[in-house]
């Protein structure tokens, strides 16, 4: 890493003076002694507790393990079954959030789905069919063309068609129906803390580490308690994705509050504005765009969400997901999970229009109503049209299932068709990998020690980011350690490291071409969009049948989702160095392939470190789905924890996670703010 | 429900029309879980339907396996109609010894879990199904990972099963490889077995891939009680777990209140029965033949009205 050069250094380009020379061979040669004293300690651990018939040195000794998770189930019960605020008990107030979520759901679910109908069950009768499938179609066209254009209108409209088009539409509607009661409460909640992390600091210090676990706690890991909570249904799916889909939103809000410029709040203090005015009809419609990009965010991680959610009763598309390849459809997933993208796609860029919206003049006197408002105008009229119609022909009502499309067929015979001709191929390419990277790293790995585990995290963490990270670091791998998960933290952190590597030894390159041609970016951009939003659980399923359960199949899954931020920031990087500096290069006459690795590679170091950055947050998100294809690793705890309902050992577990993501997230960014400062880029 | 009835009666204003009160105990819906199998599905839906033809307003709810139990404890759930001897057992005893949920008997099904291996390998390993010809062809079993050992590849570890003990007990040479979920099982059945490729893996009925894939279960000596608690019990003098897997019911449960508040629906939901041969041939037309869950039993369940129409009387 280049990040090892002493600090100070301030110059444009890195010209090492005779100094930085020395303090940078004083900082390899750290690296490399603590990297063989580890590699020695892994390989000895085992002989070592043998000769000195210490088995501490490899377990952690069980008697001073720390019983935290049958405190925290402990507590859960007591939550559940006992907690009273006098007036009403816990779940009582918990059931009572759950009945104000359920109300707006299910009303959005008869206006997608149900129809609306008076009395109970089988004496209920249909007053109010519910919204035709055209009628949505044109109203997601009006919501596109209102954001921005026709040709925005045009491709919602065809997604929202592909949905019928498929069979997917009413699986497709559930799912939207949740995603209608998630984002606003999503949006607003985020808001309001934004808000006051904008008002009052200490807010602001106190939600940051919350958002962190928020962030990167594994879902699965608080789905049980959630579940105890909120009862079981729909609700807590939609509670879990609320969780999930807000951070971004505090983290936007509060940061586009801050940069309202301090002009326009001045303004508005001369016109005599209250508190309250300033915030609500100053501070925020100024910052709608950045809010709008807060926005999106939310919706997409909702999305992201839909198939873990559905595990819990939010049926919908994440439920075709699962039930298709349950019974190994694998075409009938892949569609189920396409319906998925192609509904992100229109939610995603329709929202980011609005981000980017102009304001048109709206309020233009001697026009007839439905001259001045002709997207609500033909709204309203094909809704009444096609209700009334569809009471008498059914296929304005819903799409008639004999003219569905599926390429199910395709999928399965193509997937046999490499299954059974390349499987040998496969075979050998996975033996040498497996070999030659996989087992070797996961013998260093798992042979560290944990006390020299903690006392190696300390000294990196001193290292790159001074006593404050190599506090930190030492505490959480401490945690590991006493909460005798050390032994799977290290297959977590093995089956990372190895992804990550992967992830960026093809991402970046990837990302380098992307960012020098537009042409190869529009490509890779859709191909890792695609991957990013297609439910992980569609390409799991096949990657097992061609590579077997076991950590390879794991590793391709997380290389295939972690992707995206490798490329990304390395197109990002490339692209937005200097022109100048490439100029200057050219000038002095370097070939373009000194060009790229004298210049655009060190200058878009900083890019690439926060790249890895997303890589390995996301390589630790994916690695606790792949126990579902079976891994021994901290995903695993979390996932035994969510089937056998154990509270405690699903929060201790999904913490041991998150803290091996924080402390991932903290070292590179340190490495990545002193890349920066060293190429004056601050 | 009441919610949207209120809201869609503000919102329409339009007179109620009057229900046709039907001759049971309550009106409230009784609320049925679903799991994420088939059978299961199939299970909870034809009980579902039936409650319906005898009057009652029944509910879905997709609930976990495990997990349920907190809800079917405190009566947010009321009814499960598969809860299996062999991976079930230790939660449901759980949960009845509160007294707040209770077993309504067997559901007629038997659950079968054991080593399973796809018909091609016994030219390949001829002493099969007996479980003493492993031994002999453990290397035709073998990947790269596992050799010299035979690769098993077990159930989820949460299954349980006690594969590892069974493994050392009786001196196999194999190693167990846990999937994930069972869809990582079958996606590895069926990637071996369009490949003609060898396999040994966990599975079980009633569920549709013993229907699709020939092949036999292996035939470990007998289950008994002792043989898993005393080592001294079965061919290893030394080991417990010496034998097969336990065969055993599926089991049909309630929460407590369910009995006061519907006794006619208890009283059809422990007359519920139907056979793995029925339940495998239902799976199968779900699973294998693309025939929705709903389809599927409203054609049982008309083929078979003599039969259900007695549990409702």
């Amino acid at each position: 890493m280049s990040g090892t050069a002493g600090q100070g250094e301030a110059v444009s380009l890195p010209m090492p003076t005779q100094a930085q020379d020395k303090a940078r061979k004083r900082g390899w040669l750290f690296w490399l002694l603590l990297f063989v004293t580890t590699w020695g300690f892994s390989q000895w651990s085992f002989a070592l507790y043998k000769a000195l018939d210490a088995r501490w040195i490899i377990r952690f000794p069980k008697q001073y393990e720390l019983q935290l998770d049958t405190v925290i189930s402990r507590l859960m019960s007591w939550l559940v079954e006992e907690a009273s605020f006098g007036w009403f008990t816990f779940q009582q107030f918990t059931r009572f959030l759950s009945a104000l979520v359920e109300a707006p759901y299910d009303w959005v679910r008869s206006l997608l789905i149900d129809g609306f109908s008076t009395g109970i069950g089988q004496q209920a009768v249909q007053q109010v069919p519910p919204l035709s499938w055209i009628a949505v179609i044109v109203m997601a066209m009006a919501i596109a063309a209102y954001a921005r254009n026709a040709r925005l209108a045009l491709l919602a409209g065809g997604c929202f068609l592909y949905l019928a088009l498929f069979g997917q539409w009413e699986s497709a509607m559930v799912t939207l129906a949740s995603v209608a009661i998630a984002v606003p409460i999503g949006v607003g909640g985020g808001l309001l803390l934004g808000i006051l992390s904008y008002r009052v600091p200490v807010a602001e210090r106190i939600l940051r580490p919350l958002l962190d676990l928020m962030q990167t706690v594994p879902v699965f890991a608080y789905l049980v308690p959630i579940l105890f909570l909120f009862g079981f249904g729909p609700v807590s799916a939609l509670v879990a994705t609320v969780i999930y889909a807000m951070p971004p939103m505090v983290r936007v809000s509060t940061v586009a509050l801050k940069s309202v410029p301090e002009d326009i709040i001045e303004a508005g203090r001369m016109m005599g504005c209250t508190q309250r005015q300033l915030l609500w009809k100053v501070c925020i419609p100024t910052a709608m765009p950045s809010l709008m990009v807060g926005v999106n965010q939310v919706i997409m991680l909702s999305l992201n969400m839909v198939i873990i959610a559905s595990m819990i009763g939010a049926g919908g598309l994440g439920y075709d997901v699962l039930t298709a390849l349950r019974r190994l459809d694998i075409g009938g997933g892949i569609e189920a999970g396409l319906a998925i993208v192609v509904m992100a796609i229109a939610l995603d860029r329709v929202s980011q229009a609005f981000a980017t919206r102009n304001v048109r003049q709206r309020f233009i006197k001697g026009v007839p109503y439905h001259q001045r408002h002709p997207l609500l105008s033909t709204v309203l009229l094909v809704l009444l049209l096609t209700t009334v119609l569809g009471q008498f022909l059914p296929f304005v009502q819903s799409y008639p299932d004999d003219y569905t499309l599926s390429t199910s067929r395709y999928w399965a015979a193509g997937m046999e068709w490499i299954n059974v001709n390349f499987f040998d191929q496969l075979e050998a390419v996975k033996t040498v990998l497996l070999t030659v990277l996989l087992l070797p790293v996961k013998r260093f790995f798992g042979g560290i020690p944990w006390a020299w585990g903690i006392i190696a995290m300390g000294l990196i963490g001193w290292r790159i980011g001074g006593w404050r990270l190599a506090l930190m670091c030492t505490l959480m791998t401490f945690f590991l350690a006493w909460n005798g998960l050390w032994a799977k933290s290290m297959v977590t952190v093995y089956l990372c490291a190895v992804s990550v590597l992967l992830a960026s030894v093809i991402g970046i390159p990837l990302g380098v071409w992307a960012g020098q041609s537009a042409r190869a970016n529009s490509i890779i951009g859709t191909v890792i969009d695609t991957l990013q939003t297609l439910p992980s659980f569609v390409y799991l399923i096949p990657v097992v049948m061609l590579f077997r359960v076991g950590d390879f199949s794991a590793m391709i899954a997380v290389v295939l989702y972690a992707l995206a931020p490798a490329v990304r920031y390395a197109a990002h990087g490339i692209r937005s160095i200097d022109t100048e500096m490439i100029e200057a290069g050219k000038v002095s006459g370097c070939t373009s392939r000194q060009l790229l690795w004298r210049i655009k590679f060190p200058l878009a170091t900083p890019s690439l470190l926060l790249g890895l950055n997303q890589t390995i947050m996301l390589a630790l998100s994916m690695l606790v789905i792949t126990a579902l294809v079976g891994t021994r690793d901290l995903g695993q705890e979390v996932y035994i924890a969510l089937t056998k309902a154990n509270t405690g050992q699903g929060i201790i577990a999904g913490l041991s996670v998150a803290f091996i993501a924080i402390m991932a997230d903290r070292i590179v960014a340190a490495l990545a703010r002193r890349s920066q400062q060293r190429l004056g880029l601050e | 429900m009441k919610v949207i009835n209120l809201l869609s009666v503000g919102l329409l204003s339009t007179a109620l029309s009057t229900p046709v009160l039907a001759d049971v105990e309550s009106q409230d819906p009784i609320k049925l879980t679903t799991h994420d199998w088939t059978g299961q599905i199939i299970t909870t839906t034809i009980m579902g339907e039936i409650l319906q033809k005898a009057g009652y307003n029944i509910e879905y709810v997709q609930a976990d396996y495990i997990a349920q139990f907190a809800g079917l404890k405190t009566g947010d759930l009321h009814v499960a109609m598969e809860i299996w001897e062999t991976t079930g057992r230790e939660a449901m005893d759980e949960a009845t010894d509160t007294g707040k949920v209770v077993n309504l008997g067997e559901s007629g099904m038997t659950a079968i879990e054991e080593w399973w291996y796809p018909g091609y390998m016994e030219e390949l390993c001829p002493g099969l199904p007996d479980w003493q010809a492993m031994n002999d062809c453990a290397e035709e079993f073998a990947t790269p990972e596992t050799a010299p050992l035979g690769r098993y590849l077990g159930a989820p570890v949460t299954w349980g099963g006690f594969d590892e003990e069974r493994i050392e007990a009786l001196g196999l040479d194999f190693e167990v490889v846990h999937a994930g979920t069972d869809a990582a099982l079958f996606a590895e059945l069926e990637s071996a077995y369009q490949r003609k490729a060898p396999i040994v893996l966990w599975l079980y009925s009633p569920h549709w891939a013993p229907a699709k894939y020939e092949g036999s279960y292996i035939e470990f000596p007998e289950y008994s009680v002792e043989c898993y608690n005393d080592p001294s019990v079965g061919i290893n003098p030394d080991a417990a777990y010496d034998c097969g897997k336990p065969v055993g019911p599926i089991w049909k449960v309630a929460w407590s209140g369910v009995e006061e508040k519907w006794p006619g629906a208890v009283a059809a939901i422990e007359a519920f029965d139907i056979d793995n041969e029925a339940m495998g041939a239902l799976i199968t037309q779900v699973d294998l033949d693309g025939v929705s869950v709903d389809e599927a039993v409203a054609e049982w369940l008309s083929a078979n009205e003599e039969t259900w129409s007695g549990w409702i009387q």
